[in-house]
């Protein structure tokens, strides 16, 4: 039964994560390292368990039952992300290993056909390493421009920036939700901005797709990318969604088995969409698991999972304001926040602080979070970061602020 | 009330000894570790014979684990020799240190200062310095 505050009931969602069971130094496990990687539900864990178990073959090739039905199971699964983020057809999802592998595939397969010398690509300083050091080697390469756009103190994109860049550009890549900050941007205003320049629009939606319904058509973006791992998925999955006509349009990124239509002595030709990006045998057991992922998001709905975080987030940011010593960094509003609270003790490192946490079995994480260009506006070496998905709860966040409580305890501060 | 910051660590955190630089000093070196950008840097006087450390600073930021395992390491190598120095492994200081149970990621927290102290007197004999030297 709900609680009349909850939108989701936690307590059943908890009893499908075998992992949350566990204690660490004798206490109940508190995971909020969401934003690295999320917890496999049963029904997941059971998806790829039986696949192995009763039809494990190569796909798209045999005849027999046994390929047939893992094919199938496969493509039915990219058919369901398909209509998760509302794209057209399943010819617009491209399997790949992760949001970096889908960046990269942008960069290669896109870039090196379509970027030359003293092209303006433009990024922002929120950006996970895996949207920046792509376009640093391809502008190197074709001798284009990098431009950013910066942050404000609240850890928003610096707008006014943008109208400050030299035009045109040709391409326009920033995140959804920033892994650090939790910054939800605008992003059909983004792709707006960067249409009327005359820009593709990238979205890495890492951090959005797994906690927010997500309309590709809407957004109108030309790509967007996220990892199946970060949303209850097996790791070694992940997304590149494009519009079609861009996909036809690009050359393949990795080529070989599985991608041809016909190869001669000397010529080839690409395999239809999705296909002519997927060389090889692909991770058909994540595939298989992304989509029993999938299935589960929808049981729950997509915006009652955002509603409960946005409430957590809310109520975290309340409690954690009260600490004496605490910074936080970015948005204070839930509305524009995602679940992602970063956080330093004053006077203590993160990664003192996560260890102190982690010996209250509360799990964040501590670093720089592949996001140095953040820490550089901070000016700091590194943050701790809390961050939440549909299984967490108040207490969880109780459990947190006595943790973080016991660090300024040990550390005198 | 932890398994890690035992007082010791706690105490040269705060009060770190050593801290500083000396100048013309016989050995300056620099490393850092990337994952969690600890820092440390030392300088050291050696005696006429180049062979004792007669001082040691360091300068560094980071955690608490790898500033005060710089500081401890600076008391205890002041008046070694450099071979006494080369034989002086991980264990011995996560001794000094009252062996807190470090997992692998922050154990390499705690014996930064070793590596750059010995990356330092390595070069400076003119060895060459590996992880397990």
């Amino acid at each position: 039964m709900l609680k009349e505050y909850e939108v989701i009931d936690v307590k059943k969602i908890k009893n499908d994560f075998p992992i949350l069971n566990r204690k660490i130094n004798g206490k109940q496990i508190v995971y909020l390292d969401n934003a690295a990687t999320t917890q496999k539900p049963l029904q997941v864990i059971k998806a790829i368990e039986n696949y192995y178990m009763n039809f494990n073959a190569n796909v798209h090739r045999g005849v027999y039952t046994l390929a047939e039905e893992a094919t199938m199971e496969y493509e039915e699964s990219r058919k369901r992300v398909a209509k998760f983020i509302n794209a057209r057809s399943y010819e617009e999802i491209i399997f790949v290993r992760n949001s970096t592998e889908a960046l990269n595939l942008i960069a290669y397969a896109w870039g090196r056909k379509n970027i030359n010398e003293n092209d303006r690509i433009l990024i922002t300083q929120m950006e996970h390493h895996s949207n920046i050091v792509p376009w640093q080697i391809l502008v190197k390469e074709k001798k284009a421009k990098l431009d950013y756009i910066g942050l404000t103190e609240d850890g928003l994109l610096n707008q006014e920036d943008f109208y400050k860049i030299d035009k045109p550009l040709k391409v326009f890549s920033f995140t959804h939700v920033s892994n650090t900050l939790g910054t939800i941007n605008p992003v059909s205003k983004l792709v707006k901005m960067a249409h009327e320049t005359g820009a593709l629009a990238i979205i890495d939606g890492a951090q959005s797709v797994p906690h927010m319904p997500i309309n590709v058509k809407e957004i109108d973006c030309d790509f967007m990318v996220f990892s199946g791992h970060k949303m209850l998925g097996p790791m070694g999955i992940g997304v590149l969604y494009a519009k079609k006509e861009i996909l036809e349009e690009m050359d393949p990124f990795l080529t070989g088995g599985e991608m041809i239509k016909e190869v001669d002595f000397y010529e080839s030709t690409w395999n239809e969409l999705p296909w002519k990006y997927e060389a090889g045998t692909p991770n058909v057991e994540g595939g298989i698991g992304l989509g029993e992922a999938i299935k589960y998001l929808e049981n729950i709905g997509m915006d009652r999972i955002r509603e409960h975080e946005k409430k957590l987030v809310k109520e975290a940011l309340e409690i954690l304001s009260e600490i004496k010593g605490l910074q936080i960094y970015g948005p204070r509003e839930p509305e524009i926040k995602g679940g992602v609270i970063a956080f330093n003790v004053e006077g203590v490192h993160a990664h003192d602080v996560a260890s102190i946490l982690d010996q209250e079995a509360v799990e964040i994480r501590a670093g720089h979070h592949c996001a140095k260009l953040v820490m550089k506006k901070y000016n700091v070496p590194a943050m701790a970061r809390a961050s939440f998905y549909l299984y967490n709860d108040s207490e969880e966040i109780q459990r947190l602020k006595e943790a973080i409580l016991l660090v300024k305890k040990i550390f005198n501060v | 009330m932890s398994d890690i910051y035992y007082e010791i660590i706690l105490d040269h955190y705060r009060y770190p000894r050593n801290k500083g630089q000396i100048e013309n000093a016989d050995i300056k070196v620099r490393d850092s570790n990337p994952l969690c950008g600890d820092e440390i840097e030392y300088t050291i006087k050696l005696d006429a014979n180049k062979n004792t450390i007669i001082d040691i600073k360091f300068e560094g930021k980071g955690c608490a684990i790898s500033q005060a395992s710089a500081s401890i390491l600076s008391e205890i190598v002041k008046g070694k020799t450099i071979d006494e120095i080369k034989q002086m492994n991980k264990d011995n200081l996560l001794k000094e240190l009252g062996n807190p149970k470090l997992g692998p990621t922050r154990i390499k927290c705690a014996l930064l200062p070793l590596k750059t102290l010995k990356l330092g007197i390595y070069s400076f004999i003119g060895q060459h310095f590996t992880e397990e030297s």
